[in-house]
């Protein structure tokens, strides 16, 4: 198993791909929470305004959160890739030659996503953080930076990213062809979450209940709040929950992956 | 591992059936790999050596029958990169990746090192192009890159998918040396091709198939003895020929006549005035002639070796249509 997890490991970081997201990842996230910060200082004092005043929940949930509302397309991808890839460059014929035990295969993607998940955490985490602080401080209003309970929102920002990287794993060994994943993974994420949610919680009490287990509210459950919460499209889980929910997609994927994909012929 | 016993890298293929749909690809094949000995596995392209090879790496699933290395199917063996090396195609690489690093994601299963992983790719020809991208190498560097890879946990067994394409004549004079060096060492070395000319001169055994099925499977040298010899004889003393061949007990075709055979020799008024004729003859080479002719002090304008080759007899062979039972190797 230990020269499963070096050798996934190595072929994460010997291709550009993992940086090239990197710097995209952090850049955006950069550009977003700057835009956050900006956006919900920059709104009219107006009691008659839907928009909720500047309050320190306001500014965790909205700027601090942004990374894990916004960002977790790119651990998806990266883990995604991390299988699909492999198919695509007909490299999974040396990988099940060196490890007859696709499982194990499978395994050692999934451990070896996590370091790297976790860097981009950090990165897409400590960027939106960084530029949100920056026009925080700006604009004159408090960045909450000495405050520890930030600090626990932003570390738990950067956990729902970690998590993301195995659900792209798994998601990726559920749907093999690489196209077909990005497309899905994008869709999904930059699009049909949201339209989810928002019907979700219109029909009702039960879609609200069911809309906080999409693997994007999780995410935000983790981090604690986000954007759509400020303004009340639906509610979160408890942040636990929320870790239990997205850990869940990337057990349910990999099982359902392991008992079809995984066991075709290797053509 | 395991001790050495006595299947210790003999590849066994036994009735092994594969059916995709209603395409039979291969069909009740059952033939033995033995270690110390190349072994040319051949066949038209589509017969079903890839899909032989993958149902033998555990790649795909038999519909039916077995394949096993070493006693073992290939999942069993528990680090199947240190007794087996395959090479199932030269595409198997991520281009973004160099030569170096692709050796590098798989070494940590084969216990290989990064300075073992540079010297292989010395060994190979690749010490220049270590450091460089995949998607930059040619057809022939990627079949050496694979070779490398197949080599990373010094294998008793080396499977090998046509590992000539596209590798220039030096390179594959290279790879010749190189299996024959491998088997010499008592690994077991099967290559595949398409064709018995690219692997003719290396092999010691050879194994057929043609549409699924085992066509023939023996030693290069009894696949030799399958060769017919014959040669084409003119001569424009046809009298003085008949009578050579009859001392000899040689049956020509078609049997001598006076006629003068078109376009034999017209130099010299003496062999048109006697008349020329040109026969051939089985079963006799022409240094046997050469030598007859020279003793019994007969002129001859052309001796020609018509022998069927070795290409001759593998393309008959496997010429068999999927439909008939043919046995090509029985003649």
């Amino acid at each position: 198993m230990k020269a499963s997890l070096i050798s996934e490991y190595r072929k994460l970081i010997t291709t550009r791909m993992w940086w090239i997201l990197l710097i995209a990842m952090a850049g955006y996230m950069a550009f977003l929470g700057a835009v956050m910060a900006w956006s919900i200082t920059s709104a009219p004092v107006d009691p008659s305004s839907p928009l909720p005043p500047v309050t320190p929940e306001l500014i965790l949930s909205s700027v601090y959160s942004t990374a894990a509302t916004f960002g977790y397309v790119f651990p998806v991808i990266i883990g995604a890739l991390s299988v699909t890839g492999e198919f695509r460059h007909k490299t999974i014929t040396p990988t099940f030659l060196a490890e007859p035990n696709r499982l194990r295969v499978l395994w050692a993607k999934l451990g070896a996503s996590v370091p790297i998940g976790a860097f981009y955490g950090l990165a897409g985490t400590l960027s939106t953080a960084a530029a949100g602080a920056a026009v925080l401080a700006v604009t004159g209003h408090p960045t909450l930076l000495g405050d520890g309970e930030t600090w626990a929102a932003l570390g738990r920002s950067v956990l729902a990213l970690t998590l993301w990287a195995p659900v792209g794993v798994a998601l990726g060994a559920l749907i093999i062809n690489q196209v077909v994943a990005i497309i899905v993974v994008l869709v999904y994420t930059q699009f049909l979450e949201a339209i989810l949610r928002l019907g979700l919680t219109s029909i009702g009490d039960a879609g609200a209940t069911i809309s906080t287990y999409l693997p994007g509210a999780a995410s935000e459950a983790i981090a604690g709040g986000s954007i759509y919460t400020s303004i009340g499209i639906g509610e979160l889980l408890p942040w636990g929950a929320g870790v239990a929910v997205l850990a869940g997609y990337a057990v349910v994927c990999s099982m359902i992956a392991a008992l079809t994909t995984l066991r075709r012929d290797v053509a | 591992m395991e001790p050495p016993g006595q299947d210790q890298g003999t590849v066994s293929v036994r009735n092994l059936t594969k059916h995709f749909g209603a395409v039979r690809a291969v069909q009740d094949l059952s033939f033995d790999i033995r270690p110390g000995r190349v072994t040319g596995f051949l066949g038209p392209n589509g017969s079903g050596k890839t899909t032989t090879l993958r149902m033998l790496l555990g790649l795909a699933t038999p519909t039916s029958g077995t394949a096993t290395i070493s006693g073992r199917p290939y999942a069993q063996i528990a680090q199947p990169l240190r007794e087996v090396g395959a090479a199932l195609e030269a595409t198997s690489f991520h281009p973004g990746r160099t030569g170096l690093d692709h050796l590098r994601t798989y070494a940590p299963y084969a216990g290989a090192d990064d300075a073992r992983c540079l010297a292989l790719l010395e060994q190979v020809g690749l010490g220049q192009a270590a450091r460089r991208r995949v998607g930059g190498y040619s057809l022939g560097m990627r079949q050496r890159l694979a070779l490398a890879t197949t080599l990373l946990g010094d294998p008793q067994v080396l499977l090998l998918d046509e590992p000539s394409n596209g590798l220039d004549p030096e390179g594959i004079r290279w790879l010749r040396g190189f299996l024959r060096h491998l088997a010499g060492q008592g690994k077991t070395v099967l290559v595949s091709s398409h064709m018995l000319s690219e692997v003719q001169q290396s092999v010691d055994d050879v194994v057929i198939i043609a549409a699924g099925r085992l066509i023939h499977a023996s030693s290069m040298d009894e696949l030799s003895a399958l060769a017919s010899t014959s040669i084409q004889v003119t001569s424009p003393d046809a009298a003085g020929l008949g009578k050579l061949l009859a001392a000899r007990g040689w049956t020509p075709r078609p049997p001598v006549t006076d006629a003068p055979a078109e376009g034999t020799a017209v130099e010299q008024g003496a062999a048109v005035e006697r008349g020329a004729a040109t026969v051939e003859l089985d079963d006799v080479t022409t240094a046997e002639f050469g030598a007859a002719a020279f003793s019994a002090d007969l002129e001859i304008h052309a001796l020609m070796d018509k022998s069927e080759g070795l290409e001759d007899i593998f393309l008959r062979m496997i010429a068999t249509d999927s439909g008939s039972s043919s046995d090509g190797a029985k003649r």
